[in-house]
C-alpha cells in the first residue's frame, strides 16, 4: 500500500482519472441536456459502441485521428436522428426504446467489428498535448494538462454546458420543456423541436464519448464499454442534472477507475481479487444513488411523451 | 374603435371530435372593454371553444374575425402574435424557474442567444405597478402560492401586450378575497380597452363580473344575456335547460349523540411539514358539519386521517361512537360505519377499469351477501348493482360498462351509492360536487340531506362556500393545518367565512 502513496504514482492516478473520465463525462453531459429537456436515453451504451467502432475503423482505414472523431460524432448524430424520431415523433415509451437503441448498437458494433476487422488490432492513440504555460507546474501541470484535446473538450464543455443550460433562450426552452411542457407549447415554445435538438446535441456528445474511448485505448472489441454508457446515465442523477455535479461524478468514476488499475498493477490488489475489483464502479453507482435519492428534483416531465390535449 | 366595436367575432365555429361535437355552429362577439362570460356545464364547449381560439385546436368550420379581419390561428404563437392571451385553467408555468423566466419562455431576446432576463424583470417590474399586480420576478415559481401564480400569469399575458384576454375558471383555485382581487384586476385591464372572455360556472361570480353572458349548452349557444336582465336562477335553467334548485332545502336539524370525535388531532402532510395542528371537533348525529378552507390548508390529511388512510401523531385520537378508532384500518372502521366519498374520485374512489358494478361492490364484494364459498356470487351483485343504478339515477348503458366512460357526475354517483347502501352512521364527504354538472350536484346535496333526515353524521369538506353555506350546520374553517373558527350554519356569511379561509380571524362567535 505505501508504493501507492509516492507522489509519482500519486500523480500518474490523477492523470489516468482524468482521461479515464474523459468518456463519461462527454456521454453524461450530452445525456443531462437530454434529461433536462424530458427524454431519457438509456441508450447511451449502444451509441458509445457504435460510434467507437466507426471511430476505429475510420483510424484503422486512413489513420487520421481527427477524422475518427468526427466519424464518431456524425454516428452520435445519426443515432440521435433515429432516437429522436423513436421518442418524439412517434412518441415511444423512452425507458423502452433506448434499451433498443442499446441492443442495436451493441449488435451492430459487434457484427461490423467480426466482419470488417475480425481480431483487433491497435490502432494510433490520440496525443497528449501540453498546455504552454500551465503544463509546466510541477505534479499539477503533469496530472491536468499534459491530456489529449478530447478531455480538455470535455472539461470545457462543462461551463459551456452550464452555459447554454442556464443563461441561453434554448437552455430556456430545454429546461421549459422538461418541467412543464403543456405550458412551454401555450407560449410557443415547439416541444418537438427543443427536445428532437436536445437529443440530436446529447447523442453527438455520447458520440464523442465513444470515440473518445477508443482513441484514448487505442483498440476496439466487442462490447468495449462493458455498460460505460449506463454508468454515465446514472451519473446524471447523481449529478442531479447539473454540469458540475455531473463533472464530479465523472471524476470520481475515473479514480475509483484509476486507483483500481494503479493497485492492480502495484499489485496490492491480488489477481486472485481482481474481478471483484473491477465491480467497484458498479458498486458505487449504486451506494451514490442511495446516498443521493430522494434529495434530488428530477426534470418532472422527464420520460414523458407530449401530447396536446 | 370605440367601445361598442367588435375585437373578436367567431362565427359558426363546429368542431368535432370522435363521437361528439363540442362545438357546433358557435356564434360569438367580444367589444373593447368588455368581460364577456362564457358559461355553462363540463362539456358544454366553453374550453374547446377558447383553445381554437388560441391556436390549440382546429375548427372544422367556421370563420374568426380580430378587429374586424378575418385570422387563422393555427398554434399559440400564432395567436400571442395577433395580442391574443390565455390564462388557462391549469397554470401553465414551470415551478422551478424564476417569474422572469416565466415571462421570458418563448419570446425573442435582444441579446440572443443568451436570455436578457434584466430587462425583462425590469419590464415586469413596470407592468406590474402599473396594474396593481404585486409579484418579484426573481422568485422561482414554486415558491409561490396560488394567487401569485395566478398573477404572474396575468403579467405574461401583459408582458407579451395582449388585446384580447381569456381567462379559463380563473377563480377555481382562489379564495373568495383573491377573487375580488382578480375582479378588480379584471375589470380595470376591461377599462383599459382591452376584451377579456371569462370562463366559469360559478353563477355567483357571472353576475358580479360581466358585461355580457353567453350560455352554452351540449356545444351550441343558448343565448346571451346581460347580469341586469337575468338572475342567478334563469341562468341555471339556461345551463341546466330545466329548472335548478340552488340552494337544497334543509329540514329543521335533528340533533343526536355525537357520532365521531376527533382530539387533538395533529397530522403530519407528503413533506414532512405539520399540515394538521391539534384540532378537536365533534360531529353529531343529524348534522353536518361543514369544512371551509381553501385547498391545502389540512383538509386532504384530516379527511385521510379520519378515514384511517395516514397516521396520526400519538396523543391525537378519533373516536366512533365512543369507541377508539385511532388504531383501526380503513376496514375496520368502514365496518364501524364510516363511509368515504374521496377528493380525488379516480384515484381513490373508483377504478376506472372496472365496471360500474364491480365499483359498486368494490368494499363489500367478500361480503356474505356477495359471495358463495368464497366465490363471487354474481347474480347476486348484479341485482344489487341495478338496484344501485336505478336507485340513485346514475346514467350508464348497463351496469357492465367501464366507469371510465361515464361522466364525472356520474362517476360520483356510483360512489354516492355505494356508500350510502352501507348505511353509514359517519359519513366523510370531500369535494361531492366538485367538477360535476349542476343536475348531478342537486341530486348529490339532496342525497346528502337525506342522510342528515335519517341520522348519520356527516362532514362535508368542500372549496365550494355555496355548497358548504347550503348544507352544513356548522362550519368549521380551516387555515394552516388550524380549525380557526367553528361558526353555525345559518349564521355564517359568505363575507365572515371568505375571511377565516384567507387567515383572518376576527372575534367570531364560536361553539
Amino acid at each position: 500500500m505505501g508504493d501507492f502513496f509516492t507522489l509519482s504514482v500519486l500523480v500518474a492516478t490523477a492523470a489516468s482519472a482524468i482521461r479515464l473520465a474523459t468518456p463519461y463525462l462527454l456521454a453524461s453531459l450530452g445525456e443531462t441536456i437530454g434529461q433536462r429537456s424530458g427524454v431519457l436515453n438509456l441508450g447511451v451504451d449502444g451509441v458509445m459502441l457504435l460510434s467507437a467502432f466507426f471511430s476505429y475503423w475510420a483510424v484503422l482505414e486512413t489513420g487520421n485521428l481527427w477524422l475518427a472523431v468526427l466519424v464518431g460524432l456524425v454516428v452520435g448524430l445519426a443515432m440521435g436522428i433515429l432516437y429522436g424520431v423513436i421518442t418524439v415523433g412517434l412518441s415511444a415509451t423512452q425507458g423502452i426504446s433506448g434499451i433498443g437503441i442499446f441492443i442495436f448498437g451493441l449488435g451492430l458494433s459487434d457484427l461490423l467489428f467480426r466482419q470488417q476487422v475480425g481480431t483487433p488490432k491497435p490502432v494510433r492513440r490520440l496525443p497528449n498535448v501540453d498546455v504552454p504555460i500551465l503544463s509546466d507546474i510541477p505534479h499539477l501541470g503533469e496530472a491536468l494538462f499534459q491530456r489529449n484535446l478530447l478531455t480538455y473538450l470535455a472539461f470545457l464543455l462543462v461551463p459551456a454546458t452550464a452555459l447554454l443550460l442556464s443563461r441561453t433562450t434554448f437552455g430556456l426552452n430545454i429546461r421549459s420543456v422538461g418541467e412543464n411542457p403543456q405550458a412551454a407549447d401555450s407560449l410557443g415554445v415547439s416541444v418537438e423541436r427543443t427536445r428532437f435538438v436536445a437529443i440530436l446535441i446529447g447523442n453527438s456528445m455520447a458520440g464523442l464519448a465513444g470515440a473518445a474511448l477508443v482513441l484514448q485505448l487505442g483498440i476496439f472489441q466487442p462490447n468495449l464499454t462493458q455498460g460505460l454508457g449506463f454508468i454515465a446515465v446514472a451519473l446524471v442523477y447523481f449529478g442531479a442534472w447539473r454540469p458540475a455535479g455531473v463533472m464530479g461524478g465523472a471524476l470520481l468514476y475515473g479514480l475509483v477507475n484509476a486507483t483500481v488499475l494503479q493497485w492492480k498493477a502495484l499489485g496490492i490488489i491480488p489477481v486472485s481479487g481482481s474481478d471483484l475489483a473491477n465491480m467497484a464502479p458498479a458498486i458505487l453507482t449504486i451506494l451514490a444513488l442511495i446516498a443521493l435519492a430522494r434529495r434530488v428534483h428530477a426534470p418532472s416531465a422527464l420520460t414523458k411523451p407530449f401530447t396536446r390535449h | 374603435m370605440g367601445p361598442d366595436t367588435n375585437i373578436l367575432e367567431m362565427r359558426g365555429i363546429t368542431k368535432a371530435f370522435p363521437g361528439v361535437v363540442a362545438n357546433d355552429g358557435i356564434d360569438l362577439d367580444v367589444r373593447y372593454g368588455e368581460v364577456h362570460t362564457l358559461l355553462g356545464e363540463n362539456g358544454a364547449g366553453k374550453s374547446t371553444l377558447v383553445k381554437i381560439l388560441f391556436g390549440l385546436y382546429q375548427a372544422d368550420e367556421g370563420d374568426i374575425l380580430l378587429r374586424g379581419e378575418p385570422i387563422a390561428v393555427g398554434s399559440p404563437s400564432e395567436a400571442i402574435a395577433s395580442r391574443i392571451g390565455m390564462i388557462h385553467q391549469h397554470f401553465m408555468l414551470v415551478p422551478t424557474l424564476t417569474v422572469a423566466e416565466n415571462v421570458a419562455l418563448g419570446m425573442d431576446s435582444s441579446r440572443r442567444p443568451f436570455t436578457d432576463l434584466d430587462l425583462v424583470s425590469r419590464r415586469v417590474s413596470e407592468i406590474s405597478e402599473e396594474h396593481g399586480l404585486a409579484v418579484n420576478p426573481s422568485v422561482e415559481v414554486r415558491q409561490l402560492a396560488v394567487g401569485e401564480r395566478q398573477r404572474v400569469e396575468i403579467v405574461k399575458a401583459l408582458y407579451r401586450d395582449a388585446e384580447l384576454l381569456v381567462l379559463d375558471e380563473p377563480t377555481a383555485v382562489l379564495t373568495p378575497g383573491e377573487v375580488d382581487d382578480l375582479f378588480v384586476i379584471l375589470r380595470r385591464m376591461a377599462d383599459d380597452g382591452r376584451g377579456l372572455i371569462f370562463i366559469s360556472h360559478k353563477l355567483r361570480e357571472v353576475m358580479s363580473l360581466s358585461d355580457r353572458i353567453t350560455v352554452l349548452r351540449n356545444g351550441a349557444v343558448v343565448g346571451t344575456t346581460t347580469p341586469a336582465e337575468t338572475s342567478r336562477g334563469q341562468l341555471a335553467q339556461m345551463m341546466v335547460g330545466r329548472a335548478v334548485r340552488l340552494t337544497p332545502e334543509k329540514p329543521v336539524l335533528q340533533e343526536g349523540p355525537a357520532r365521531l370525535s376527533v382530539e387533538n388531532l395533529t397530522i403530519h402532510g407528503d413533506r414532512d411539514a405539520v399540515a394538521v395542528n391539534n384540532i378537536s371537533f365533534q360531529v353529531r348525529s343529524g348534522e353536518i358539519l361543514g369544512i371551509a378552507g381553501v385547498s391545502g390548508n389540512g383538509q386532504r390529511e384530516l379527511a385521510e386521517a379520519v378515514a384511517g388512510l395516514r397516521d396520526v401523531e400519538p396523543g391525537g385520537s378519533i373516536s366512533m361512537d365512543g369507541v377508539d378508532v385511532t388504531g383501526d384500518d380503513t376496514r375496520a372502521r368502514r365496518d364501524r360505519g364510516l363511509g368515504f366519498i374521496p377528493e380525488e374520485r379516480m384515484r381513490d374512489g373508483a377504478i376506472a377499469e372496472f365496471t360500474v358494478s364491480e365499483n359498486l361492490v368494490l368494499v363489500d364484494h367478500d361480503s356474505e351477501e356477495f359471495t358463495i364459498r368464497g366465490m363471487l356470487a354474481f347474480g347476486a351483485i348484479r341485482k344489487h348493482s341495478e338496484q344501485l343504478v336505478d336507485d340513485f339515477a346514475v346514467k350508464t348503458p348497463g351496469i357492465d360498462t367501464p366507469t371510465s366512460s361515464l361522466s364525472g357526475g356520474n362517476i360520483q354517483k356510483v360512489i354516492l351509492a355505494r356508500e350510502l347502501s352501507a348505511s353509514p352512521t359517519v359519513l366523510l364527504a370531500c369535494q361531492p360536487t366538485r367538477g360535476v354538472d349542476i343536475g348531478a350536484a342537486e341530486y348529490i346535496h339532496t342525497r346528502l340531506i337525506e342522510q342528515r333526515s335519517i341520522g348519520t353524521a356527516t362532514i362535508l369538506i368542500s372549496e365550494d362556500l355555496d355548497e358548504i353555506l347550503g348544507l352544513a350546520d356548522r362550519v368549521a374553517v380551516m387555515y394552516e393545518g388550524d380549525i380557526v373558527a367553528i361558526v353555525q350554519g345559518q349564521d355564517a356569511s359568505r363575507e365572515q367565512i371568505g375571511l377565516l379561509m384567507a387567515g383572518v380571524v376576527e372575534q367570531t362567535t364560536s361553539s
